[in-house]
């Protein structure tokens, strides 16, 4: 009997849950622009991944067709030692979307961690956390960039996501921390407490998924703007090594105004797609903010 | 009436102060005394209702009791089949099985529930906490517990903004029961809700208080509320005990003006009874300069001498029925009080 009971209020909740996701999918979708950016980011994603698994060759130049315009063979063009943009842009893609989304998650994670334990702990904790987030807001990233390529006397992928990671967290971190000083004081923290919970566990399973709407907002805009940063950073030459094709490192050789004058090529592709795949991140970002946020349900 | 009952708390000059501090380096400049040198007994299985203004110290006195606050001096006696334990000494782990012999209802049901979890969740998860594995036990007791504030339990699967009030102040009454709580805390529990639903949480409560033989430390600010539920009362007033009587003893003869002021402030459905109200003079003073004395003395419309300079002791006045008052006026001779006693019951 209890266990026919039992099952009834398992087989129940599923279809609660499902329902609730269906009409969080159907309000998603009713979203044209949020649906234009993931269906956008997805493509681009797909066709970056499936080009670098294919092992699509973006190293070997075609010495007969140097900065040859886009044609049958080449159809984004070949850059200035002639080798092909189109399979440049998919790789390129790759890292550059890698970059993005592991320094987004990364720098969100750590953000969100710190944060909910400067914000459930407050007192000398908290104190020490916002200092030294500030100590990190106020130091310039670039420096930092170049302080690191200097010491380790290599300009690698590894520094790009260590810096990126350590000076990217604290808009997140402020962010939780203050939902987790106003969230601490809602009656059910206190409930938690009177039944004895651990304070990580009414941190981080009771505090935490009512803080996750923004979390994974930031997260998802986060991805754009270090795609961004990792551009700029390539662009001047201090990003990833110059073997690696990233977005930013292929605008690279548009640093020359004989190549931004003559070879348009070189450089509107690997700028489309960067504007492109951001773009439709933010949309995505804001249809997900519309639809996870609670307060409007 | 209530000498030969057990005596489930033992409160022994418990004191609840917060620090003010100031400046770069925290000096501490003085004491929020939200709760100061109470000492109270509560049997088992009566309801002991604790009244007094905003700001007197009775929710923290609440949470004081279940070591949500911490207490700054003084002892909480808690019965351990006959073994007085002081559960301000007791470690983590001893925390947590207290947890399970005393629980709370809290103010605002609205805030009471993770709003992000289904109920299922919600009631779950204090079981696993406290070790009971087996999910079809957990199941069973759940539905147990939401037998008893009649909620249905495919209910379980709804979040908590789909329901009322009093729905969820139900709920939460339930999952506090969830870990068998001898003593149940309510801090207000029903000052959120309508009234037409607070007499049907209250009822509920006292019926299940019957099947389960629960002890109640009933806070509350609505005095006809307390009385309806209490067998004890206590009135607080600056974090301190000013009185304590049984329920009808102190409406039937109040003692302590305060609690005379309190009770004339009942209102009263009889167009007829043109009572006269006792309205009280002044501010309640900052529980941080508390006056000289008696807490009440600038209020008080039977201020003495005495009573600026002495903090009046809460002496048992009846040793019949135990009504305790803390006031100059009792403490000198009955017969002086008497007359003024009677004097003040025909206004």
């Amino acid at each position: 009997m209890s266990e026919a009971k039992t099952m009834s209020i398992k087989e129940q909740n599923k279809g609660a849950a499902t329902s609730l996701m269906k009409k969080n999918i159907r309000k998603f979708l009713r979203n044209k622009l949020a649906v234009f950016g993931l269906v956008v980011v997805a493509l681009m994603t797909i066709a970056c991944v499936v080009a670098f698994i294919g092992g699509i060759d973006f190293r070997t130049p075609d010495m007969a067709n140097m900065r040859a315009a886009p044609n049958s063979a080449h159809m984004f063009g070949t850059d200035t030692i002639g080798r092909d943009l189109l399979a440049r842009v998919l790789v390129g893609g790759c890292y550059s979307i890698f970059i993005g989304v592991f320094c987004a998650v990364a720098s969100n994670v750590l953000g969100a961690v710190l944060g909910a334990i400067a914000g459930y702990f407050g007192g000398k904790i908290d104190a020490l956390l916002v200092r030294l987030s500030e100590l990190f807001q106020a130091f310039p990233q670039l420096v930092l960039v170049m302080m690191l390529v200097a010491m380790l006397k290599t300009r690698g992928l590894g520094n790009l996501l260590l810096i990126f990671v350590i000076t990217g967290w604290m808009t997140t971190f402020r962010m939780v921390r203050n939902e987790f000083m106003s969230l601490k004081g809602e009656t059910y923290v206190k409930v938690c407490e009177a039944f004895g919970m651990s304070k990580s566990n009414v941190m981080f399973k009771q505090i935490l998924p009512n803080v996750m709407t923004p979390i994974i907002v930031s997260t998802t805009t986060n991805v754009a703007y270090f795609i961004l940063q990792e551009a700029s950073l390539s662009f001047i030459g201090l990003g990833v090594a110059d073997s690696t094709p990233t977005w930013g490192n292929i605008l690279n050789a548009a640093k020359n105004l004989q190549v931004v004058q003559n070879q348009w090529w070189i450089w509107v592709f690997p700028g489309l797609a960067i504007s492109l795949f951001v773009l439709a991140i933010n949309f995505l970002g804001d249809g997900l903010r519309d639809v996870l946020d609670a307060k409007q349900q | 009436m209530s000498e030969n009952k057990e005596i489930i708390f033992k409160v022994e000059n418990l004191r609840t102060w917060f620090p003010i501090t100031k400046g770069a380096f925290k000096k501490v400049v003085g004491h929020v005394k939200a709760v100061d040198n109470v000492s109270l007994e509560v049997y088992k299985g009566e309801t002991l209702g604790i009244v007094g203004e905003s700001g007197c110290g009775k929710s923290t006195f609440g949470k004081t009791l279940m070591m949500l606050e911490k207490a700054t001096g003084g002892q909480v006696l808690f019965n351990y089949d006959g073994e007085f334990r002081d559960i301000t000494k007791f470690n983590k782990d001893e925390m947590f099985e207290f947890r399970k012999k005393v629980q709370m209802v809290f103010q605002d049901p609205y805030s009471a529930l993770n709003p992000q979890k289904k109920i299922y969740t919600s009631f779950e998860e204090p079981l696993i906490v406290h070790g009971m594995k087996d999910q079809a036990q957990r199941e069973a007791r759940m539905q147990e517990v939401l037998k008893m504030v009649n909620i249905q339990p495919d209910y379980l699967m709804r979040y908590p903004h789909e329901f009322s009030g009093g729905q969820r102040q139900r709920l939460c009454i339930a999952r506090a029961l969830e870990v068998m709580p001898e003593v149940l805390i309510c801090d207000e529990p029903v000052s959120a809700l309508d009234v037409s639903i607070q007499a049907q949480v209250l009822n509920l409560m006292k019926d299940i208080q019957k099947e389960l033989n629960l002890t109640y430390l009933f806070i509350a600010h609505d005095l006809s509320v307390v009385q309806y539920m209490s067998d004890r009362i206590v009135v607080m007033y600056l974090g301190k005990i000013v009185e304590v009587a049984d329920s009808r003893a102190l409406y039937d003869e109040p003692l302590h003006p305060y609690t005379r002021a309190l009770l004339s402030a009942i209102p009263v459905p009889d167009i007829h009874n043109t009572k006269k109200r006792q309205v009280l003079e002044g501010e309640v003073p900052s529980p941080i300069h508390k006056p000289s004395g008696c807490a009440f003395h600038n209020r008080c419309p039977h201020c003495m001498e005495i009573c600026k300079q002495v903090d009046p002791e809460l002496a048992v006045q009846n040793t019949e029925n135990g009504h305790m008052v803390a006031c100059h006026l009792y403490a000198q001779a009955q017969e002086k009080t008497q007359p003024e006693q009677a004097a003040e019951q025909t206004v």
